[in-house]
């Protein structure tokens, strides 16, 4: 064999070889969380909130985490719609091709896509400051519906850019006006895409930690107003993680695994919802 | 005017505006920040701020050298991991792999993007760490708690093969079938070809990919913050803890507010964090633009 070939098999060889490696952190991360979650887990967990003496090992759960994390999640999901799903027609209905707001909008979600949620936790919790807001449940939302923004608006944009443009011109040659044409022909013709955009948005909002972890504050009760805290499933994690109880780290455990079979509900649900929702959908 | 006229151009405007201002948030954060760390950078001078080692906030001093040092080292150790396994991947994806591969990859790859960062955190706890305690750091002879760059490094590359793999799988679809075509049809094996046409081509690209790869691992906290040992000492071996800045942001910002310039502190910490970011963010989206109109 010469050595063209070799090289050649080496390579192919470690390419498998990392797509294995890649692949096999994936399993591995699931698995830990799964041989260490699963054994901790009880119905209490999920069904009550902290008693007293829960972080020393007592009993109770973090229904508090789920349901603080599920509105969190919920609030802010629907706080980044209603201004993506506006932007993202704007750019893609109403913006002349090549128009130079629609680049720069687009860009500065590019870049914003990139800023660390650390960073719209702190900013977060300046504007709070400003607006002299405690950690709240409301705080919370707004730093996370920010940190979802980007995400949302360019797994929109990206669907909504798909559409061919003779869609639209029918609609108008029928006379719509650009609003309905918006509103009833792309918005329904990109109804997949925008419900995977929403998806991705809310799981990523659920699991982040560092922008709710000045914003949100923690609690050990239910929030039930928004200037109420609220505890959140990540921080729950991080905080039960930190003690030196044992019992304690294993509901850590616990938490995790739960926070994962969510995370896992909204990828596969996305993933069908692509498929079924296309009542409206024109091939 | 016709009513149904009127509410659209009433909805153009309002939208119009909401796109304005969406894509005015980055200036607003970075002016925010600036003005909350001004106070600090009135009375330190910016030299002293980032260089200098000695961290005691309740003495007024603020050195920020040994957390930048650890944000670094953990980017650098993440950086070394991920960026072979990664190309080498995605070159696998889009050069070799057969389609039922490629369709099957993808989806647990998103599935590796979209795990909660804490959850990669406890996993550094309960594998990593141990691993390094145990097992790594005994070999090179020396003594680690395990919460380390290298924990922290390992972790972290984890988080951002997905972002890598996936923009230079963009970038290799950028490049043109015909070029490869006319490279095979000269007798170059397929990995010839990639080593000195695919990959030369989308250089830029791949640099661009893990320039926001790093960016990413930069700017990451709570994985971060749970594995790599917090000792505010700028570290000298992959074995050493490190306390990188957003890690020192996310485990201070409660107190700070009863120390006085402590918060300023802190929010410069934010505001050179996100300096840091946006440059290597926008560098990196400016060259996707210009790899991407190539094609057009």
């Amino acid at each position: 064999m010469d050595r063209r070939k070799i090289e050649e098999n080496l390579f192919k060889a470690l390419m498998i070889a990392s797509t294995l490696v890649i692949l096999l952190s994936l399993v591995l991360i699931l698995a830990t969380v799964i041989i260490k979650g699963l054994p901790a887990m009880d119905l209490a967990m999920v069904t009550q909130s902290p008693k007293g003496g829960f972080y020393l090992g007592k009993e109770g759960g973090i229904l508090n985490a789920i349901v603080g994390s599920l509105y969190l999640a919920t609030g802010a999901t629907l706080l980044a719609i209603l201004i993506s799903l506006p932007v993202v027609l704007y750019l893609n209905v109403y913006a002349k091709k090549g128009s130079r707001i629609a680049s720069f909008t687009r860009f500065s979600f590019d870049v914003l896509w990139g800023v660390p949620s650390i960073v719209y936790g702190a900013f977060g919790f300046t504007i709070m400051l400003f607006f002299g807001l405690r950690a709240s449940l409301l705080g919370g939302i707004i730093a996370v519906s920010l940190l979802i923004l980007p995400i949302m608006s360019r797994a929109m944009d990206e669907v909504i850019r798909m559409i061919p443009k003779e869609l639209l011109d029918a609609s108008y040659s029928l006379g719509a006006t650009k609003l309905e044409t918006a509103l009833k022909v792309v918005v329904r013709q990109a109804m997949p895409g925008i419900l995977t955009a929403v998806l991705i948005a809310f799981g990523r909002g659920i699991g982040d930690a560092a922008s709710v972890i000045f914003t949100a504050g923690f609690s050990d009760y239910i929030p039930y107003s928004l200037f109420r805290p609220a505890a959140t499933l990540p921080l729950a994690i991080f905080f039960q993680l930190g003690t030196p109880f044992p019992e304690v780290q294993e509901r850590a455990y616990a938490s995790a695994f739960i926070l994962t079979v969510i995370i896992l509900i909204i990828s596969i649900v996305s993933r069908v919802l692509v498929g079924r929702v296309t009542k409206h959908v024109i091939k | 005017m016709n009513k149904r006229l009127l509410k659209d151009r009433f909805a153009g405007r309002f939208m119009l505006l909401l796109t304005i201002l969406s894509g005015l948030i980055v200036f607003v954060i970075a002016i925010g920040l600036y003005l909350r760390s001004r106070p600090i950078l009135g009375i330190k001078p910016l030299s002293e701020l980032l260089f200098s080692s000695s961290w005691h906030p309740l003495k007024k001093e603020f050195g920020f050298f040994p957390f930048i040092m650890g944000s670094v080292w953990v980017t650098g150790v993440a950086v070394v991991i991920a960026v072979p396994l990664c190309l080498l991947t995605a070159i696998y994806l889009s050069e070799y792999a057969p389609r039922f591969v490629r369709e099957w990859t993808k989806p647990l790859i998103d599935l590796l993007a979209g795990i909660p960062s804490v959850v990669y955190g406890v996993w550094g706890v309960l594998v990593i760490v141990p691993l390094i305690r145990n097992y790594i750091a005994p070999a090179f002879g020396s003594f680690s708690s395990g919460y380390s760059v290298l924990a922290g490094g390992i972790v972290l590359a984890i988080m951002v093969f997905p972002i890598i793999i996936h923009v230079s799988l963009e970038v290799f679809r950028t490049v043109p079938y015909e070029i490869r075509e006319a490279s095979l049809s000269l007798g170059a094996t397929r990995w010839q070809t990639i080593k000195h046409v695919v990959v030369r081509k989308a250089m830029p690209g791949i640099i661009a990919a893990v320039v926001l790869g790093l960016s990413r691992a930069f700017g990451e906290t709570m994985a971060v913050l749970m594995v790599a040992g917090n000792v505010a000492k700028a570290p000298t071996s992959v074995l050493d803890p490190a306390y990188p800045l957003p890690a020192l942001i996310a485990n201070n910002y409660g107190e700070m507010l009863s120390v006085p310039l402590y918060d300023s502190a802190l929010l410069l910490a934010c505001f050179i964090l996100l300096l840091v970011v946006l440059f290597f963010n926008i560098i990196a989206r400016l060259v996707l633009i210009r790899v991407e109109r190539a094609i057009q």
